[in-house]
């Protein structure tokens, strides 16, 4: 019986699409601004988010590989790079000024602009709607100014590179006194200005996004899709948006001070500061801590926001693959609770060493570590649905399985940074570059190619290219490790981060041929991610054509709409939902998606 | 509300629903100050003020505008359109009449010597209440739109839904003053 079901079960669903393909629904007038530029479908959006993290992925990459040829090469100097850059490498060799700017501009914009807004605006965007059965976002408008917001902070923040005396150069993070002072540097001045008005055109941004999956996530769900029927990738992206619409509002006071302190003569963050060749400042009784605090309440959660998508998408894509169901749904649902909350409560370990009173760090230092709780309860669940699997290694897959790898490394050193005791050494060290690029930025990148390469054929209706996909994946997860994992070393051994040149150092001149190596890797890794980008656009009109419905085979509803879906997304009555998403090798079927009723004598239905 | 849908039966408007979330990220925003106004404050070299009396008659407008407002929206769904148009227009100008009395406040603290340098309650005041206004003006302008939208069209819109976010958003704003107001009344 079971066989047969399977057949009939597929060719159902085959025979549903053949009509449909290339139909738009709502066909009402579209003017070529209406559909690809001021567009309220939320899969236009999408793609709109994705190709501006794509872009902004490019030059944050091509920053990196800049500063690392510093890095690698303190001693010589590059001609070419004058006639490339300007007075950026006046000489070929990068400034101190610019290599600071380089620094602080590569963070901002891999963390907020592409690993934030890239990839949540992406998937949250294309894969909301789709897989919990809906038209479309609650409110297409604040969705459309969502991004319109994100590509004015885009412009702000690249026209800061442009300005005479530099984009921003202290930190990511902008602590004060670099951050408030003008006279503090070059970059503080309007530089400065035009980074926190695109990081406040950002906030505004992720928060219209926040707002409206939120609202479409709880509102707007088919019928027969509890909750608890939601595929794993939405809660993720619900949690997430969670977490930016209450830490985002405070980053944003923090700022508001912030601009105060720069331009109306208070002095919240700023006391006592002497500036060599200005003289001492006449601010008075401000605390740079305060800001610090601002900051990673924010910032702490921030990086919650960046991995919680990436863990969705890789749940959905292992499950798939693997042809098993998720191992523990409602635990993996728990943990994303979990680490949403305790997000909130332990941003002072990024201050274990300001001074912080020991007894409030001891309470951070137990609260850090419960993370790893839930954390490990993730771990676990994922090589559990991979145990005794059918893998099926796609693209998808392999980066699905890549992102594990790496949470779990970067993960393990999170527990040392942890301890406040160790974090005395390790604090602002080599190691937390470590620490947070694998964890963090690697793994999320990952996240977010499997999540490309898996809906790909979903968003173009085609396919990207296997064989550079496999030279894309290898090169890039034997890259990561190359470039990060010696970084432990040199922390372990007291390397501090944000030095442009280690040479003086006798400590560390024993590091000066792994520096040059970890150059090298990292030179190699982005021309593989210019190769990705050139699968990208290629496919898009020249990739293999998607013929069947339901490429990957899999459950959930986005692969019940036609190859190419039309704005409104399903061309008849949207689908009933009947089951959770993760029926698969369930009563002898490969798989069972969710609009398929229960059986009469089906074995306990979800 | 629709409960032909099915499962969207007995649930909250969505635009009630995005409203409720987005007062939430407006109280983290305010949560964010104060913490910081409690955390600078346990700092040596705080100065503290004392609040001009002029606050007092601002919350004393802001408190009757909620009650106007409230009452507003019973003369909408009664369909007493005269009633709900005075009603509306003396919520609004018991609006302008909190952000002059506000405004006055200020004037009167600076004058009494607390500028903008330094890093004390006065500065902090001026911010969070200053931003608290931003507030209340954004609502002014959603209600006067809101309300000559009401008018515009062809047919008169019976739709209780816009009349019920404004209320919703004029009573948050109250009450964020109040919180504001106890707030630096217990701090002083
Ligand atoms: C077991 C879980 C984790 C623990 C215990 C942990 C702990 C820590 C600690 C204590 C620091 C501060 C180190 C220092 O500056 O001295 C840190 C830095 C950092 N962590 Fe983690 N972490 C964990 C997981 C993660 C995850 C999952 C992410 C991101 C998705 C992440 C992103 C970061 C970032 C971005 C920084 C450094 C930011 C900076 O200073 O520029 N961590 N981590
Ligand atoms: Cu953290």
């Amino acid at each position: 019986m079971s066989h047969e079901a399977a057949l009939h079960g597929h060719s159902e669903v085959i025979s549903h699409d053949a009509h449909h393909d290339e139909h738009h629904v709502h066909h009402h007038k579209e003017t070529f601004i209406s559909k690809y530029v001021f567009s309220m479908d939320h899969k236009t959006i999408a793609k709109q988010f994705l190709i501006s993290g794509m872009i902004w992925a490019l030059i944050g990459g091509l920053m990196s590989v800049l500063f690392r040829l510093q890095l690698g090469y303190p001693d010589q100097s590059f001609p070419f790079l004058e006639d490339i850059l300007g007075r950026w490498a006046k000489g070929g060799r990068i400034s101190a000024e610019n290599y600071y700017a380089l620094v602080t501009m590569h963070g901002t914009v891999l963390v907020f602009f592409v690993l934030t807004g890239g990839l949540s605006g992406t998937f949250a965007n294309f894969l909301i709607p789709l897989q919990i059965g809906a038209r479309d976002m609650a409110s297409p408008f604040l969705n459309m100014l969502s991004y319109w917001f994100f590509f004015g902070a885009s412009i702000v923040m690249i026209s800061s590179l442009f300005v005479q005396t530099g984009p921003f150069s202290g930190g990511w993070t902008a602590y004060p006194p670099l951050s408030a002072l003008g006279e503090a540097s070059p970059g503080s001045k309007v530089g400065m200005d035009l980074w926190i008005t695109a990081m406040a055109l950002f906030v505004v941004s992720s928060l219209l996004g926040g707002l409206n999956y939120i609202s479409t996530v709880l509102n707007m769900r088919t019928k027969g899709m509890s909750m608890t029927r939601l595929p794993l990738t939405i809660w993720a992206l619900f949690f997430t948006a969670v977490l930016g619409v209450l830490s985002f509002p405070v980053l944003l006071s923090g700022f508001i001070l912030l601009l105060f302190d720069r331009h109306a003569g208070t002095s919240f963050y700023l006391s006592d500061i002497f500036i060599s060749g200005v003289g001492p400042m006449d601010h008075e009784g401000g605390s740079a801590i305060l800001f610090q605090h601002l900051f990673w309440f924010l910032g702490h959660p921030e990086v919650y926001i960046i991995l919680l998508p990436a863990m969705g998408m890789a749940s959905e894509i292992l499950s798939v693959n693997s042809r098993k169901p998720i191992f523990g749904y409602m635990a993996m649902v728990g943990s994303l609770f979990a680490i949403a909350i305790l997000a909130f409560l332990v941003w002072a370990h990024h201050m274990f060493v300001t001074g912080l009173n020991p007894f409030l760090g001891s309470v951070f230092v137990l609260l850090t570590l419960l993370i790893a709780v839930p954390s490990a309860i993730k771990v676990f669940n994922w090589l559990t649905t991979l145990w005794r699997a059918n893998i099926r290694f796609t693209p998808g897959m392999l980066f699905a399985l890549g992102f594990v790898s790496l949470f779990i490394s970067g993960g393990l050193t999170g527990i040392f940074l942890g301890n406040s005791t160790l974090d005395i050494t390790l604090h602002d060290t080599y190691f937390v570059i470590a620490h947070f690029h694998i964890v963090m930025g690697v793994s999320a990148f990952f996240g977010m190619f499997a999540g490309i390469y898996h809906w790909y054929p979903k968003m173009y209706g085609r396919y990207l290219n296997n064989t550079m996909a496999y030279i894309h994946f290898w090169v890039t997860l034997a890259g990561a490790y190359l470039i990060f994992w010696p970084m432990h070393y040199e922390g372990l051994a007291g390397m501090p981060r944000r030095y442009m040149d280690y040479s003086n150092w006798e400590s560390f001149k024993q590091f000066a041929e792994l520096n040059k190596f970890i150059s090298t890797v990292a030179m190699i890794v982005f021309a593989v991610q210019i190769l990705f980008v050139f699968n990208f656009f290629y496919s898009i009109w020249k990739g293999r054509k998607v013929t069947t419905q339901n490429p990957w085979e899999s459950n959930t509803l986005e692969w019940t709409t036609p190859i190419r879906p039309g704005h409104g997304n399903w061309p008849g009555e949207i689908p009933e939902v009947h089951r959770w998403a993760y029926d698969y090798s369930k009563d002898g079927r490969d798989f069972i998606p969710q609009n398929e009723p229960i059986g009469p004598d089906e074995t306990t239905p979800h | 509300m629709t409960d032909s849908v099915g499962s969207q039966r007995k649930k909250i408007h969505p635009h009630k629903f995005t409203l409720w979330v987005a007062l939430a990220s407006i109280i983290m925003m305010f949560a964010g100050l104060t913490s910081a106004y409690i955390v600078k404050g346990s700092m040596p070299g705080w100065i503290n003020i004392s609040l001009p009396k002029l606050f007092y008659y601002s919350t004393g407008a802001i408190l009757l505008s909620s009650v106007t407002i409230q009452l507003a929206e019973k003369a909408f769904k009664e369909r007493n359109r005269p009633r709900y148009r005075s009603l509306m227009t003396v919520t609004v100008v018991l609006a302008i009449a909190f952000i002059v009395f506000q405004l006055y406040g200020f004037k009167e603290l600076y004058n009494s010597g607390i500028k903008m340098e330094g890093s004390g309650a006065g500065q902090f005041l001026y911010i969070i209440f200053g931003l608290h206004i931003l507030h209340v003006l954004g609502g002014i302008v959603a209600l006067i739109v809101m309300f000559l939208k009401s008018y515009s069209g062809k047919i008169r819109s019976y739709n209780p839904v816009p009349v019920e976010v404004m209320t919703t958003y004029w009573h948050f704003v109250d009450f964020l003053w109040i919180y504001l107001f106890v707030f630096f009344l217990l701090k002083m």
